[in-house]
């Protein structure tokens, strides 16, 4: 017999599945590290929020009457908080589960003992620990230039946090698994660029038209915006604004579990 | 308990208008080697994963390791290992992280970090995937499909892109993995590949399968009619040569400046062919007599040369 690097009994099959909690951790873990090496990402989901909280907070370019006698910091901070969720569990995760797709990763990890339902827990925890890495920069930066939240609201902005990201996150899953990834791209960045001029983030449905501000109220960027206003403004809970994201949230993940595709 | 590693009967799949794969029937008892054997388009991908469960069959029924892809695929994932056509990873992941996390799927899996080694990507370790080279990435998804120790292998075109090094050491590790009790379905238009690894080798063409058995009764059955090969200056008149020959034989020049002489190859026609040549001032190298190839048998069975 011809020597072999491989010793007899080496592949002898020991077939079986992993902690389901050891899977979800080591899934996370690699869609948190891509996310945070990927220099666009980066970009996205921390550099603008932070020209933005910087540019709108030192500089008087927005009109006075939308936020009386507050600090301009204390009015903007809840607000790029809202865009830091739907900057990375929206529009970065879609982008990225496009080209996944594209790059067949879905269909590797499919392939293996991963339940499906994982694939998308995974990238749900990751979103969310990529969040709670952009509150703590962006929330750090804005304290340095005197942000001062309600004690009080801290839980419900907490909780109007995570349920953004659940919302966004369903929403980007819903995106990213239906189209081609160049598609995807473009409609992503598309719908962020709209959410922040004319969701509700950087426009408070006070001072629009009524109409149009009911509109904005039930989309998930208006509510998540209004949600944090309330709690870290206001100390108040803002059940409306949590209740619409839970409805979307809902919604998109029923229809993203019909629509979501491997390749 | 004793069900065959994967057992095919009437399968069709059917993309719009194109009937990829057309009433295959197969059967690959455990703990062998089989190489589904076809050119590109013969629908071999497409039945490797339906056996996957990543597509529904039109019609026919499937089973691997006793089980329907399509509804237990819960149950089989973590018992079969899945080597992708073209692989699939992160753009960006490093290569050592991509097997980690598919280690991470798996209740026993093999240590990632010597499998990195033995495979030769130890070096490439914190290398993102988008920048190995295909070879490389290759290996990696060969590696992932190992990992967890599966009992059967699914392999996609698995030395696609690699050189000869890399794909010696993959033929070896299949050997140790039949060794080991694995079964493997390999597919390869590599005839190379399957004549040397596999116990069993199926040639499909246009999702039909058009021979199957041992490389070696293959070979045998399709060889009534040896042949003789030799190699000289390109552009000899091959019609002159099989007009020395007696009636019945033919003689053509299979690529430039490689012959080849079909019918029952005798010492008489030996003698003949190389006194011909010497005839035309030019000595007949590399002389062969012999069984015809899978590569040969192919042709024959369809009238195509399998690489196109
Ligand atoms: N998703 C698809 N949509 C349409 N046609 C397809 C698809 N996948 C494969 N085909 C067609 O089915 C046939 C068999 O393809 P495939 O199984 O990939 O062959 P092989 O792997 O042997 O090269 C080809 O004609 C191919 O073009
Ligand atoms: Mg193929």
């Amino acid at each position: 017999m011809t020597t072999s690097r491989f010793a007899p009994g080496t592949f002898t099959p020991a077939p079986g599945r992993g902690r389901l909690g050891h899977m979800l951790a080591a899934h996370a873990r690699v869609e948190t590290a891509l996310t945070l090496r990927h220099g666009e990402q980066i970009l996205l989901t921390l550099l603008i929020p932070l020209a933005l909280l910087l540019g709108l907070s030192l500089l008087d370019v927005l009109p006075a009457g939308e936020f009386a006698d507050m600090d301009r910091v204390d009015w903007i901070t809840p607000r790029i908080l809202a865009l830091a969720v739907l900057s990375s569990a929206f529009t970065g995760q879609a982008i990225a589960l496009g080209f996944d797709r594209r790059y067949g990763v879905l269909k590797r990890l499919a392939a293996t003992a991963l339940p499906r339902w994982l694939l998308v827990a995974g990238r749900l925890v990751a979103a969310l620990v990529v969040v709670t890495l952009q509150v703590l920069i962006l929330g750090g930066v804005a304290a340095l230039l005197g942000w001062s939240p309600s004690a009080a609201g801290i839980a419900f902005a907490v909780a109007a946090l995570v349920l953004g990201t659940l919302c966004f996150g369903a929403l980007g899953v819903l995106l990213g698994g239906a189209l081609k990834a160049e598609a995807v791209l473009a409609l992503a960045n598309i719908v962020w660029f709209v959410l922040l001029l004319a969701g509700g983030i950087l426009m408070v449905p006070s001072a629009l038209p009524e109409a149009y501000a009911t509109v904005v109220g039930i989309l998930p960027s208006g509510a998540l915006a209004e949600g944090l206003h309330a709690a870290l403004v206001d100390g108040t809970f803002s059940a409306g604004s949590c209740a619409v994201l839970a409805v979307w949230a809902a919604l998109a993940a029923a229809i993203a579990t019909r629509t979501t595709k491997l390749t | 308990m004793n069900a065959a590693a994967v057992e095919i009967t009437g399968l069709v799949k059917r993309f719009g208008s194109v009937t990829a794969v057309d009433g295959l029937d197969l059967k690959m008892p455990k703990g062998e080697i089989l190489a589904l054997l076809g050119p590109n388009g013969a629908g071999k991908t497409t039945t490797v994963e339906i056996c996957e469960g990543f597509r529904t069959p039109d019609a026919g029924t499937v089973r691997v390791l006793g089980l329907d892809p399509a509804r237990d695929g819960a149950t089989l994932r973590p018992r079969v290992g899945v080597m992708p056509q073209g692989g699939g990873a992160y753009p960006g992941v490093h290569a050592e992280e991509m097997l980690r996390l598919v280690a991470a799927c798996a209740a026993e899996p093999l240590d990632p970090a010597w499998l990195l080694d033995v495979l030769g990507l130890g070096s490439a370790r914190r290398t993102p995937f988008k920048r190995l080279s295909g070879g490389q990435q290759q290996r990696l998804s060969l590696a992932c499909a190992l990992i967890g120790r599966p009992e059967l292998v699914f392999l996609d075109e698995p030395t696609a892109g690699m050189d000869p090094q890399a794909r010696r050491l993959v033929w070896e590790l299949l050997a140790a993995l039949r060794t080991d009790g694995v079964s493997v379905l390999l597919t390869t238009h590599l005839m190379e590949e399957a004549e040397s690894l596999a116990d069993d080798v199926v040639i499909v063409d246009d999702g039909t399968v058009i021979a199957q058995g041992s490389p070696s009764a293959l070979t045998a059955e399709h060889a009534e009619d040896a042949q003789l090969r030799f190699r000289a200056r390109p552009g000899l008149d091959t019609r002159l040569l099989a007009a020395a020959l007696p009636e019945g034989y033919v003689a053509g020049e299979s690529s430039p400046g490689s012959y080849r002489v079909i019918g029952h190859v005798d010492p008489q026609v030996v003698s003949t062919v190389t006194s011909w040549c010497a005839q035309q001032g030019v000595l007949a190298e590399e002389l062969h007599v012999g069984r015809r190839d899978l590569e040969e048998v192919f042709l024959e069975l369809t009238g195509r040369e399998l690489r196109t």
